[in-house]
């Protein structure tokens, strides 16, 4: 680690002000960029802490809308009972440690490619409310590690639409156990998304072909004979763009039975 | 079951009070007075020529105290190999230089270019940000084979080649191999690919050198499994420094598995350092650091071939490795690819003839050495593979055909050098059938098909070559140091002792096994034996912990300075009580003249010991402390016999472990308990080899799983609750205690059968597979389905 100042502002607003200098990063649950710092990866002059900011923190539902806050741990999404499938995703991730610290403003931050936040907000339709606006989460995920935030803007909450059905079919990563593929598919009012995370080189996608055969039957047997292009899929020691492509069928079958 | 304390007995560990509690006192916990700390520059290159290296800006930042490169070390040792072999046509191996700091060139990516002492680690860390290396990089070589090229780039440009040594075993029974596979009614061949492991024990290597000046004497602080080694090697060879100026102390030392056998560069920088600078110099490794610098273990890449006649005895086995060395040569890399694995070669079978040819290469990767098994689980593995592919291409039960070619009599000559002592190879597969309820099999596999999931069962057996090591035998193969192993025995005045043991513990549970060991003998409670290791200054030379020989060689040693105390203390009775020695007999801590009621306690003579107003002092000197040294007439042979059932989603390639049972003979039992540890932790790192860890080169000789993101542990959940059981005991003969070891059987034993059971699962399922190499994770098992 690099030496570096440290800030716990207690509103948005300090947070804000304490962002504008630029080298000064946001720090949520740290499991992402502490490791980072501790390889001096990365090299901030100031960490300002948003857990401290009660606006930031918690859960609640309203008119079919699970709002959560970016500072929410992923131990607090995965006891919430409002949206099961949220839930079991978020008590997925990573270990006790991993989620009693990380949280869900941090993950979508960071859009790391194999990680299941992605899938859960792009395949829920959420939407993402930073401090500046709110971002539709088909506009929000942009890349490998990249998203439609500014520099300095700070992700307030995500609002998901609560999904008549819904499920996350997650298949590890042996050494880290992100996704390998993660699939998490819904069916709402606004029909039925299919978002994959871990799989492509491009990010979490949704699979528009398994999206249209679901929508007018939504069960594991409309996926028959899709397949997914392994052209644009991660290759890695883990497993080849084949195998990725050949479990995006696998899981995306299995999220659509576990989501009844 | 026998009583608390006594030999038999599954005593728990005492020492995991503090280990569980956070109160274990490790190499880190260590800070000496006005210490400094060192920062590795390392190699980012697998390859390199060295063309310079500017410290001058890092010298001038805050806090560094002084920045050191290869020159420095200019007038000082390299760090030497302790095993030379002699190749197939008598000579010897090619042994490179090991700079303590890489010179000339870099070998591979961790090698380390400068070290810079600083106040602070962070300081160290930004002053070496501010070097600038001039590395020329060069092509590298990875590939083993390809290393063998004529035109390959040299890892070492003063040597021929990269070939270390080309050895035949026994290279006399080579043409009569060759004819038996000639004559032979069916000939097996199976490639196969032992790759290579990172040992990762949990705590990473730390070192920390101190220098007293007005005794002129250097102490090493260091996580070692054997530190009179560690002071033998780094004074004598490295550093100059005679053992009475040098002290070696490695206290508790969370897990090495092998990999802390070796004394490595960072141990002898640290030394030196405090010596240059007259301040302590701390170094702990990272855990990314540790990736490209603890010695990294397996990694052969084998041809085997086995010859049966028309009935389905084995005639012969022939084997071709290419064995990885990486870089330079560790400690005892040379030993592990040969003398640990060829002598091995027999397993449990009595084949006649074997012929083994190891081709020992350098590469620009980490070091090679001993892992836990080393060697022995490369020789079973291939052994146990090629046996299951036999009985397949055949069509009988491997079972049965393991059954029919065992070795029944004993003691066995095999053709490969060694003599097993004891076994009974029958009675550890009949326990095993039992255990793994293999009959219930086809039921469990019907049910796993009304899942949806492929079943598989796979069975071998394994024998190991432990209690390492008769001095004179392993002399003459090449070793350069004596294998024995030595402990004092010290009994105070009150009765209570202090056993001092040159094995070291880091793990095994050798403050619980080893009273229990000497409590018994005596009659008295264990708790009032206390074990020291550790320390060269508090115990005598030894030989430290690896090759499961701490209990079959340093028990064997306590076992005789034991005996001495007992014969001793018998003449102090024998005076207080006035009777003849030879009358007197120990038992429960009481002395009594034989067929009387006249008896005196062990506190009695103990006291009299060094109190000695009335005692003998015309025929016996004050005091009772005792030491011995004890070198093995053999080696110890564990046998036994695994189960593994695996279940594999026909969707993902995933594989799951069901079932796995061990049925082992480790001779006599010391302490049940500790002894299923042992198992259970090495069928795990077994299983962590047939499924989940691997380190993966790219051609580069990047290492692209440096951290616990891509290379996979095993966890509580990639594993089942075993069925261990180590009732079948044929005792060791030539060891006092009967005992032979048990700390890396479940290592060697466990891969082959879950490879056998993934390779059966998918056979069943119809798929024309005969081989997947390990590790068997979901997307290679995959593939392998894809045909
Ligand atoms: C061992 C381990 C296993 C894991 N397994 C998984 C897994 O299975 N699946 C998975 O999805 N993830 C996994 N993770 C990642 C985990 O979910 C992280 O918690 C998450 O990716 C980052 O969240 P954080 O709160 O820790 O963010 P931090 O590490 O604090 O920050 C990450 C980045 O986000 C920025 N940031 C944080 N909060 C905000 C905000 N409100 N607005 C704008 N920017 C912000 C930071 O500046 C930083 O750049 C794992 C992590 C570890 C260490």
């Amino acid at each position: 680690m690099y030496a570096f100042e440290f800030e716990r502002p207690r509103t948005l607003d300090e947070a804000v002000a304490a962002l504008a200098d630029d080298d000064a990063q946001a720090l949520a649950g740290g499991q992402t960029l502490i490791p980072t710092l501790r390889q001096r990866l990365a090299m901030p002059g100031k960490l300002v802490s948003l857990t401290a900011i009660d606006a930031l923190r918690g859960l609640s539902a309203s008119g079919g809308v699970l709002t959560i806050g970016a500072a929410t741990t992923h131990a607090e999404v995965a006891q919430q009972t409002d949206y099961p499938a949220l839930a079991k995703l978020a008590g997925g991730i990573g270990d006790p440690h991993v989620r009693n610290r990380g949280t869900i403003g941090g993950s979508i931050a960071n859009n790391d490619p194999s990680a299941c936040y992605p899938a859960g907000v792009l395949g829920s339709g959420a939407t993402v409310v930073t401090n500046r606006r709110e971002i539709a989460a088909d506009d929000y995920f942009t890349g490998l590690f990249e998203t439609a935030l500014d520099e300095g803007e700070i992700i307030t909450a995500v609002n998901f639409p609560i999904p008549d059905k819904a499920a996350y079919a997650k298949f590890d990563q042996p050494a880290s156990r992100f996704a390998l593929v993660g699939v998490f598919v819904s069916k709402g009012k606004d029909g039925v998304r299919v978002a994959v995370t871990g799989a492509s080189e491009g990010g979490v996608f949704r699979w528009a072909e398994a999206e249209a055969a679901l929508a007018s039957d939504f069960s594991a047997g409309a996926l028959e004979g899709l397949s997914v292009d392994p052209e644009g899929m991660i290759g890695d020691i883990h497993g080849g763009p084949d195998y990725r492509a050949h479990l995006i069928g696998v899981m995306t079958r299995r999220a659509v039975a576990a989501a009844g | 079951m026998p009583a608390d304390g006594s030999i038999g007995a599954p005593d728990k560990r005492r020492e995991d009070v503090r280990f569980l509690t956070g109160k274990g006192r490790y190499t880190d916990d260590i800070n000496v007075n006005g210490q400094l700390y060192v920062h590795f520059l390392r190699s980012p290159v697998a390859h390199g020529r060295l063309n310079g290296v500017d410290t001058e800006a890092a010298r001038a930042m805050p806090g560094v105290v002084r920045v050191f490169t290869g020159d420095d070390f200019a007038d000082v040792g390299g760090l030497p190999c302790g095993w030379q072999v002699t190749d197939r046509h008598g000579d010897p191996m090619q042994e490179p230089a090991h700079p303590v700091l890489a010179r000339g060139k870099v070998r591979h990516v961790g090698d380390p270019i400068a070290a810079v002492v600083a106040e602070t680690l962070n300081q160290a860390r930004d002053a070496a940000e501010t070097i600038e290396v001039d590395i020329e990089e060069l092509p590298a070589v990875i590939d083993m084979k390809a290393a063998l090229a004529d035109d390959a780039p040299k890892v070492h440009d003063d040597l021929k080649n990269n070939l270390c040594f080309d050895w035949g075993f026994v290279e006399e029974n080579k043409a009569a191999v060759e004819e038996a596979f000639q004559k032979a009614a069916h000939v097996t061949t199976l490639e196969l690919v032992n790759q290579r492991l990172v040992a990762n024990p949990m705590e990473p290597r730390v070192a920390i050198g101190d220098y007293a000046a007005h005794s002129d004497e250097s102490t090493l602080y260091t996580t070692s499994q054997n530190p009179h080694v560690i002071r033998l090697l780094m004074g004598a060879f490295v550093l100059g420094i005679p053992e009475h100026k040098l002290r070696v102390i490695s206290p508790d030392v969370g897990g090495g598995f092998g990999s802390k056998i070796f004394h490595y560069a960072e141990e002898a920088f640290c030394t030196f350092a405090a010596k240059q600078l007259r301040r302590p110099v701390k170094w702990t490794s990272s855990r990314s650091e540790a990736f490209i610098t603890d010695c990294h273990g397996r990694d052969h890449v084998t041809t085997i071939q086995l010859a049966l006649d028309a009935e389905n005895n084995f005639t012969a086995l022939r084997t071709d490795t290419h064995a990885n060395m990486g870089a330079y040569l560790s400690t005892f890399a040379p030993s592990v690819p040969t003398w640990l694995h060829g002598v091995l070669m027999a397993g449990n079978y009595k084949t006649p003839l074997i012929y083994v040819n190891v081709k020992a290469v350098f590469t620009n990767t980490v070091p090679v050495d001993a892992y836990r098994g080393a060697g022995r689980p490369e020789a079973t593995y291939q052994l146990e593979r090629v046996i299951d592919k036999a009985a397949r291409e055949l069509g009988v039960d491997p079972i049965a055909l393991r059954r029919q070619n065992f070795i029944t009599q004993f003691p066995y000559a095999t053709p490969v050098a060694v003599e097993y002592d004891t076994g009974d190879y029958v009675a550890t597969m009949d326990k095993l059938e039992e255990i793994a309820d293999l009959s219930g099999f086809e039921k469990r596999l019907a049910e796993s098909k009304a899942r949806g999931k492929l079943r598989g069962l796979g069975v071998n057996c394994y024998i190991e070559a432990c209690g390492i090591a008769p001095s004179n035998l392993v002399g003459q193969l090449g070793a350069r140091a004596g294998l024995y192993e030595s402990a004092t025995v010290r009994v105070n005045a009150t009765g209570g002792l202090v056993v001092m043991t040159g094995s070291h513990s880091h793990g095994q549970g050798h403050e619980t096994a080893f009273p229990q060991v000497v409590a018994g003998m005596i009659g008295i409670d264990p708790s009032m034996v206390e074990i020291v290791h550790g320390d060269t200054a508090n115990t005598p030379m030894g030989m430290g912990t690896y090759g499961s020989r701490s209990l079959a060689v340093g028990g064997s040693a306590m076992v005789r300075a034991t005996e001495k105390i007992i014969a001793k203390a018998k003449k102090i009775a024998a005076h207080l009580l006035e009777a003849s020695d030879g009358d007197i007999e120990l038992k429960d801590g009481q002395f009594t003249v034989a067929g009387t009621d006249k008896s005196v306690a062990w506190g009695d003579v103990t006291l009299a010991a060094y109190v000695p107003h009335n005692y003998p002092l015309e025929d016996l000197e004050p005091g009772l402390e005792e030491t011995a040294f004890y070198d093995p007439a053999n080696f110890t042979y564990p046998a036994g016999a695994y189960a593994c059932e695996v279940e594999v989603d026909p969707e993902t390639g995933k594989v799951t472990i069901e079932r796995f049972s061990a049925a082992d003979d480790f001779g006599n039992i010391i302490n049940p308990m500790i002894v299923d540890g042992q198992v259970h932790g090495g069928i795990g790192q077994g299983i962590g080899q047939a499924l989940l860890e691997g380190a993966v080169y790219d051609e580069n000789g990047q290492l692209l799983n440096g951290s616990y993101m891509d290379y996979t542990m095993p966890r509580a959940d990639d594993v089942p609750f075993y069925a261990v059981d180590h009732s079948c005991q044929t005792p060791c003969t030539h060891n006092p205690l009967g005992v032979k070891g048990c700390g890396e059987a479940g290592a060697i034993g466990s891969p082959p059968s879950v490879v056998n059971a993934v390779v059966d699962a998918l056979v069943r399922a119809g798929h024309d597979i005969t081989h997947i190499d390990m590790p068997l994770t979901p997307s290679r098992v995959w593939s392998a389905m894809q045909g």
